[in-house]
């Protein structure tokens, strides 16, 4: 009698698992439409236009190579490469078919018009506190820009991820729908809002959890592509403190004249921010510079510093291969108010992943021509070790502690690359 | 000393080990096929193979060709015997003064060994890193599309690394 009721107490139990998970995770499809379900008048397509700029929907949903927003880019997750999709307005493959319900469901609750749940790749968790008015305009915009067939690649996961109602407990966790408007019309607060929502700014530069979920300090820096997305909250502590002024420059021209010039994930997303009005701009950088720590952040543990063989041969390195353009009166140093190199963000910060990526990986051509930054990889041309000779040498020039075991982070980015 | 084989010929060289890989190879061992063009990594004119990859010899320490092979435009053919690349350049007139042309050469080279039957899309990318300053680009395309045709600079079963 016992073993049997706690065989029905369990069936029960196990049942209404079942239909919980069921509630969560089940999500109607909404009725396909012929054409936008929206009056689209070309000041609606305009604000999208900023709109879908701000929230850097081209980084990821119009790679190099691929016609704009036709999707295609593959992302490598800790899980596995998950590839961004076609939102332009193609029936079969894009968002053609999607009423601005369906669009409005997707960005608020990463719901895909059939009902499958999104993978957090995409920032739902972010867009979803973008206001109903900036998504109107920005449903406006891409239902208005060519349509292109193109399927998205399949992912690569392993299986259990494959089961997509899965996420609906990921979104229990991390997801809290509903839009954040600016609580005034301050920059700080235009800023918070585009930071928090649209910009998806902590998608990068906060840390992950082990099930992909924003759990670090709220900007305190972050992983992405191999490259280390600073700490946002401590720009003020910066060797040379960051100002509104430099962050602004920063983020719409791509390079800071104390700083240096962006790079890795975050050179698409200047290009973008050079495309939105100043103004917003402006704002982002007021907002960031308002959350900054009290107390600089404690410094990381410093190596031995270096031996002066291994000084030497860098030094050597970098007379032969970088001071053409880097060295003293070279045009680095000299054109275009960039800063001297060993004033840089790379070789200032905490870690020297960000040093040897830029080594690695130079700073590639834009697709459009503008005035940027360019400098060519170095992956095939160094050694491991002859970038870490070159790297610790670098360091030695900055007014900061040596980096430690240089050697094995080279190696640690040089397979994160072996990936691509 | 610093020894490297370039063109399946092995070489010792009293040099830096930092000198740039191009300084080596015109100034020690008369392969005059790679021209200095920017020094910058902007041009291409300077593009050599080493383990197959086209790199950018005046950025390039020649002592990171430690056990790597070097091909230079030299080892491609000769003038009674030229190889595909450099028959379908002559044929089709693709050189105006020619400064760039061993860049040119040597880097499609590593893609039509890489890849039998590149796409348009993919012969361009791949060959955007070279500029041509008399503007024969069509010409330069024209001989490489030719070349691809044929397929014969494909190494068969060799996946190749990307470039």
């Amino acid at each position: 009698m016992r073993w049997r009721r706690t065989g029905y107490v369990a069936g029960a139990v196990l049942l209404a698992g079942v239909i919980v998970f069921a509630a969560i995770a089940w999500q109607p499809a909404i009725p396909p439409v012929k054409s936008p379900d929206i009056a689209i008048t070309p000041e609606l397509v305009s604000k999208g236009r900023t709109v879908v700029a701000l929230g850097d929907c081209a980084v990821c949903h119009s790679p190099e190579g691929h016609p704009a927003f036709s999707g295609g880019l593959g992302l490598r997750t800790p899980f596995g490469v998950i590839y961004t999709t076609n939102i332009t307005p193609d029936v079969e493959t894009g968002i053609g078919a999607w009423s601005l319900d369906a669009f409005m469901r997707a960005m608020r609750h990463g719901v895909s018009r059939d009902g499958h749940l999104l993978y957090p790749a995409f920032p739902y968790i972010h867009y979803t506190k973008v206001t109903d008015d900036d998504l109107r305009a920005a449903y406006a915009y891409l239902m208005t820009q060519p349509a292109v067939h193109a399927p998205a690649p399949r992912n690569d996961l392993p299986l259990p991820l494959r089961f997509r109602p899965a996420l609906a407990v990921w979104n229990l966790l991390y997801l809290r729908p509903g839009a954040a408007p600016a609580l005034d019309a301050s920059p700080r607060e235009r800023g918070r809002y585009l930071v928090e929502g649209l910009g998806h700014c902590s998608s990068c530069h906060t840390a992950l959890g082990i099930i992909g979920g924003e759990s670090g300090r709220y900007l305190g820096g972050g992983d992405v592509d191999g490259w280390h997305a600073p700490a946002l909250d401590v720009l003020a502590h910066a060797p040379r403190p960051w100002t509104v002024e430099q962050l602004s420059a920063y983020l719409t021209t791509g390079l800071a004249s104390e700083h240096g010039a962006s790079a890795g994930p975050m050179r698409p997303v200047t290009d973008n921010l050079g495309d939105v009005p100043p103004e917003d701009v402006h704002a982002i950088a007021t907002y960031l510079m308002t959350i900054q720590t009290s107390q600089p952040p404690t410094a990381p543990k410093a190596g031995a510093v270096a031996d002066a063989s291994q000084l030497a041969r860098g030094h050597a390195l970098f007379d032969g291969v970088c001071a053409t353009c880097h060295g003293d009166g070279g045009p680095m140093e000299t054109q275009l108010g960039r800063p001297p190199l060993a004033a840089s963000s790379a070789l200032q910060g905490p870690t020297p992943r960000n040093a040897i990526m830029m080594v690695l990986q130079g700073i590639p051509w834009p697709s459009h021509p503008k005035p940027t930054a360019y400098m060519p990889a170095f992956a095939d041309n160094l050694t491991d070790d002859q970038i870490a000779d070159l790297v610790v040498y670098l360091r030695s020039t900055t007014s900061q502690p040596p980096w430690p075991d240089v050697r094995d982070e080279v190696r640690r980015a040089r397979k994160d690359l072996s990936h691509d | 000393m610093i020894e490297l084989t370039v063109n399946g010929a092995t070489h010792r060289v009293d040099v830096d080990p930092a000198t740039p890989l191009l300084y080596v190879l015109r100034n020690e061992l008369a392969l005059n096929g790679a021209k200095f063009g920017c020094g910058m990594g902007q041009c291409g004119a300077c593009t050599v193979l080493v383990d197959d990859r086209p790199v950018f010899s005046c950025l390039y320490p020649v002592s990171s060709t430690a056990g790597r092979r070097v091909r230079t435009v030299e080892g491609f053919g000769t003038p009674e015997k030229p190889g595909p690349l450099q028959q379908a350049f002559i044929d089709r007139q693709a050189v105006q003064c020619g400064y760039c042309i061993a860049g040119m050469i040597v880097r499609a080279q590593a893609l039509l060994e890489r890849v039998a039957h590149p796409t348009e899309q993919q012969i361009r990318e791949h060959m955007n890193p070279n500029l041509c300053r008399c503007g024969t680009h069509m010409r330069i395309l024209d001989a490489i599309r030719a070349v691809a045709a044929t397929g014969e600079l494909h190494r068969a079963g060799e996946k190749g690394p990307a470039s």
